[in-house]
């Protein structure tokens, strides 16, 4: 079979960093190719090679049997790849009409609108997409957005998509509509590369998968040669896994208790829509819902980032809503951010700085007004072997860190303390898997010894896996509970989009 | 063949030591076709300029001289720069430090040399304070960009100041000349070595050690560079990035009116038109080119202040307008600016690109 886009020997490495070693693989016409890797594999940097953004140091690329160098991202799209990234490229005032005109190439100065238009909405009904032209794009769901972006590259007749984790974002139904979407491509002949973490994804879409790792690719391997545990095995290679065990006991007495709280964002619109829910000692409370339905607003009500526009938040039998005592209680609720980058870190400071973030007026750090910086390295030493934070030379700025290592620098700084809340957003996002069981292993023995957790995250099997209970949140309001030893993954998809449903 | 650029993964402290010193070079050159062009041999005028400013007991101090300003307002900026804050206002805020040590010296009536001294000093620290202040307010409770108040209120500061030479404190016995009368004896720095060199210079340097020792050791200094650092993450580890906002625009005022004290009480003994010639704008790029460090704005500064001295000799000698000393300035700080691209991105040649 002639392929479509051949890639061989790819290698690019910057200073000090060899980013892809040796990466070769095939993608046939008509072919959905998975790729698949931890993080740090170098999925995003292969994928900066394919769109022309980086320039690999050695290696070739072949597209349609011919030798292609790619200047730029014009370039690339112009010769048939585009891709739908993790971060839509849209305009939110704009209609969606307006987006995809965007992105045309040769729009005349004066175009003809219903031309265009009856192209775009022809491409919609065949897709059977549910996406109105006129709309503004900020009023859409994110699923409907990710619409816009596949709808720009198919009227540019790309013969290759690439899908940059399209599921992250959707709901299990609408992951089943992109996947039907991602087929009838398939049949009119599109390849498509696909990549995601989610095994259940993984083994669901693709007809071939390759395994990079630490820059390589390992392996590829087609549909019946792989299965769950093969593709694991062979991401991780010969990773240690951290092994940990469920603690079922679970108290009735409850730690915190959220009674119809309002939160408000910057534009004046509800956030959290009159919330409610109790958290009870000792137990790991997943929380589920498609993303930008509150939980963010719900995580920084809880640690003092958002002001409460109306509601209270119990903690025990004391109102700490508003009293002077909330902040010496949130002070003693553990967080960990949604964007490590954006709040969890100061970037340019060292791993010793930043493990003292939230301590740093601890009579332990400090003597007087000075700081003590013999305690504060001591403490940096303690942590980095205990949490196994690979930390590099002492005092380098913590941005040069992995996500995995500054993601458990957060923790490790937030568990310190012997919390007695842990608010969690996305924990294990974008980890490999050793860090996000290490991450797992942390909140189930925080949980062993009576800490309470908020656990926020988008992968169901993960709230599935770890949680007593699962909260669903629709629209800034509380759906329902499920009890993840009784419900379905169907059950809470439906409730993720708003279905109402009895409460256990 | 096509040139190409490619953002940098990381970048090396090498590269980040070197960047400034490569800029100062070809800056240099730079300037010495401006030499060239006003039909001087550039290797002549750069050694007169070292020999000038350093050759000499009598050049070395005035190096010193000119570099304590720039030292004071340099630290005033590094430090506002430290938290991410653009402190251009300097220069008003010298204005407004020697006006407040200027009204203590004329007006208070102390004749102490001591209580004067710490009187003079406290005015100017909170002058010079205040004036940046207002920008931090604003900064801080609505969000105001303090570049723009900081450079507008430069105007203010020097126009007010002229409004009071010109008017209620002209001296009587000035001959109508816009200028104070000479302060007492008490209210003047010691100098040293028969020389204009007064103690202004070794306050300054006090002033960065104190400084340092804040930055590095305290747990205010910390607090300070969570914040410039990241801001967001500052909030959620419960720091007060407002009233730190203003207390760091605060002190980064108060320090450059102390130049404004170093100038009054140590060199001209009264208030007058130009107390400060563009020592506030100097800062910036002084600021600047040290990075972070007090050590880097002492070095910056005497560097800046053999410019100077160097520079008045090449006047003298050859007609050479001072305007060339801030000429060399701004292509420094252009070509430093320029040097921050080379160390965040790379140019490559790559070989037979198609396309594009």
């Amino acid at each position: 079979m002639p392929e479509l886009l051949q890639i061989q020997n790819i290698r690019k490495t910057f200073p000090g960093v060899v980013a892809l070693d040796d990466v070769s693989f095939t993608v046939a016409p008509g072919e959905i190719h998975t790729l698949l890797g931890e993080n740090g594999a170098g999925k995003s940097t292969l994928m900066n090679v394919l769109t022309g953004l980086y320039h690999p140091d050695s290696g070739h690329m072949q597209l349609a049997g011919e030798p292609v160098h790619f200047t730029s991202p014009r370039d690339s799209l112009s010769r048939g790849i585009g891709m739908v990234h993790q971060h839509f490229m849209l305009v939110p005032a704009h209609s969606v009409f307006e987006n995809i005109l965007l992105a045309l190439d040769r729009v005349p100065q004066f175009y003809d609108r219903k031309h265009y238009q009856q192209k775009m909405q022809k491409l919609i009904d065949t897709f059977e997409l549910d996406l109105d032209l006129d709309a503004e794009v900020w009023k859409l769901s994110i699923g409907a957005q990710q619409w816009i972006e596949l709808i720009k590259l198919l009227l540019r007749d790309c013969r290759l998509l690439i899908l940059d984790e399209p599921t992250a974002v959707l709901t299990p139904q609408e992951t089943d509509r992109l996947f039907k979407v991602l087929r009838l491509l398939q049949q009119q002949g599109k390849s498509i590369i696909f990549i995601s973490h989610k095994m259940r994804e993984v083994m669901e879409i693709s007809d071939r998968v390759t395994i990079l790792k630490k820059g390589s690719s390992i392996a590829t391997l087609k549909r019946a040669e792989f299965n769950a545990d093969i593709l694991a095995r062979l991401m991780i290679g010969q990773d240690r896994i951290p092994e940990w065990q469920k603690n079922l006991q679970m108290s009735e007495k409850i730690v915190l208790d959220i009674r119809n709280l309002s939160v408000r964002n910057d534009r004046g619109l509800a956030d959290l829509d009159d919330f409610s829910l109790q958290l009870k000692e000792g137990e790991i409370l997943g929380i589920a819902g498609v993303a930008g339905n509150g939980q963010k607003a719900l995580a920084e009500a809880l640690t003092g980032l958002k002001e409460i526009n109306k509601g209270k938040i119990f903690a025990g039998d004391m109102d700490m809503t508003h009293s002077t005592a909330r902040a010496s209680y949130i002070s003693g609720i553990a967080h960990i951010p949604e964007d490590r980058k954006s709040i969890g870190i100061a970037p340019d400071l060292d791993v010793a700085d930043n493990l003292i973030m939230k301590s740093f007026k601890n009579s332990l750090f400090r003597r007087g007004v000075f700081q003590n910086r013999r305690a504060i390295r001591r403490n940096a030493e303690e942590k980095v072997s205990r949490f196994a934070i690979k930390a590099g030379p002492e005092g380098s700025p913590v941005r040069y860190l992995s996500g995995g290592n500054i993601q458990k620098v957060i923790i490790a700084r937030e568990l310190s303390e012997q919390p007695r809340v842990l608010v969690a957003l996305y924990p294990t996002r974008g980890l490999d898997i050793g860090s996000a069981e290490y991450i797992h292993k942390v909140i189930v023995d925080g949980a062993g010894r009576g800490m309470s957790t908020i656990l926020i995250a988008e992968d169901l099997d993960e709230l599935l896996k770890l949680s007593d209970r699962i909260a669903v949140m629709f629209r800034g309001r509380l759906i329902g509970y499920a009890d993840p030893r009784r419900t379905s993954r169907e059950e809470i998809g439906l409730m993720m989009s708003g279905e109402q449903r009895e409460q256990p | 063949m096509k040139l190409v650029i490619e953002r940098r993964d990381t970048s090396s402290a090498l590269l980040h030591f070197s960047a400034p010193m490569v800029s100062i070079v070809v800056a240099l050159l730079f300037a010495g076709g401006l030499i060239l062009a006003a039909g001087i041999n550039p290797l002549d005028a750069y050694r007169e300029i070292l020999y000038e400013a350093v050759g000499s007991t009598y050049g070395l101090s005035e190096t010193l001289v000119k570099a304590t300003p720039l030292i004071f307002a340099g630290l005033g900026v590094s430090l506002a720069f430290r938290m991410q804050i653009w402190n251009i206002g300097a220069e008003g805020q010298i204005y407004m430090g020697a006006m407040g040590a200027t009204w203590v010296a004329l007006f208070s009536g102390l004749e102490n040399h001591w209580l004067l001294m710490i009187t003079m000093f406290c005015a100017a620290f909170i002058c010079g304070g205040l004036w940046a202040g207002v920008a931090g307010v604003l900064r801080a409770r609505w969000r105001v960009n303090e570049v723009i108040v900081t450079l507008m209120m430069n105007y203010i500061a020097i126009l007010f100041v002229n409004y009071l030479i010109y008017g209620p404190w002209r001296d009587p016995q000035g001959f109508n000349f816009p200028l104070t009368a000479q302060f007492s004896e008490a209210a003047r720095f010691a100098n040293f070595f028969d020389t204009r060199l007064h103690s202004g210079f070794f306050l300054a340097l006090f002033c960065a050690l104190l400084l340092y020792l804040l930055m590095e050791r305290t747990v205010w200094g910390y607090q300070i560079k969570v914040i410039g650092s990241n801001p967001q993450a500052a909030r959620y580890a419960g720091m007060r990035t407002g009233v730190a906002i203003f207390a760091v625009l605060f002190l980064s005022g108060a320090i450059a009116g102390v130049a404004g004290l170093s100038e009054v009480a140590g060199l001209q003994y009264r208030l007058q038109h130009g107390i400060s010639s563009g020592y506030g704008y100097t800062a910036i790029i002084i600021a600047w080119l040290a990075r972070r460090s007090a050590l880097g704005v002492i070095i910056v500064s005497l560097l800046m202040g053999i410019l100077l001295v160097g520079g008045d000799s090449l006047q003298m000698l050859w007609q050479l307008p001072i305007a060339f000393v801030y000429a060399f300035q701004g292509l420094i700080l252009f070509f430093l600016l320029g040097s921050d691209f080379f160390i965040q991105y790379r140019v490559k040649l790559i070989k037979g690109a198609q396309g594009g």
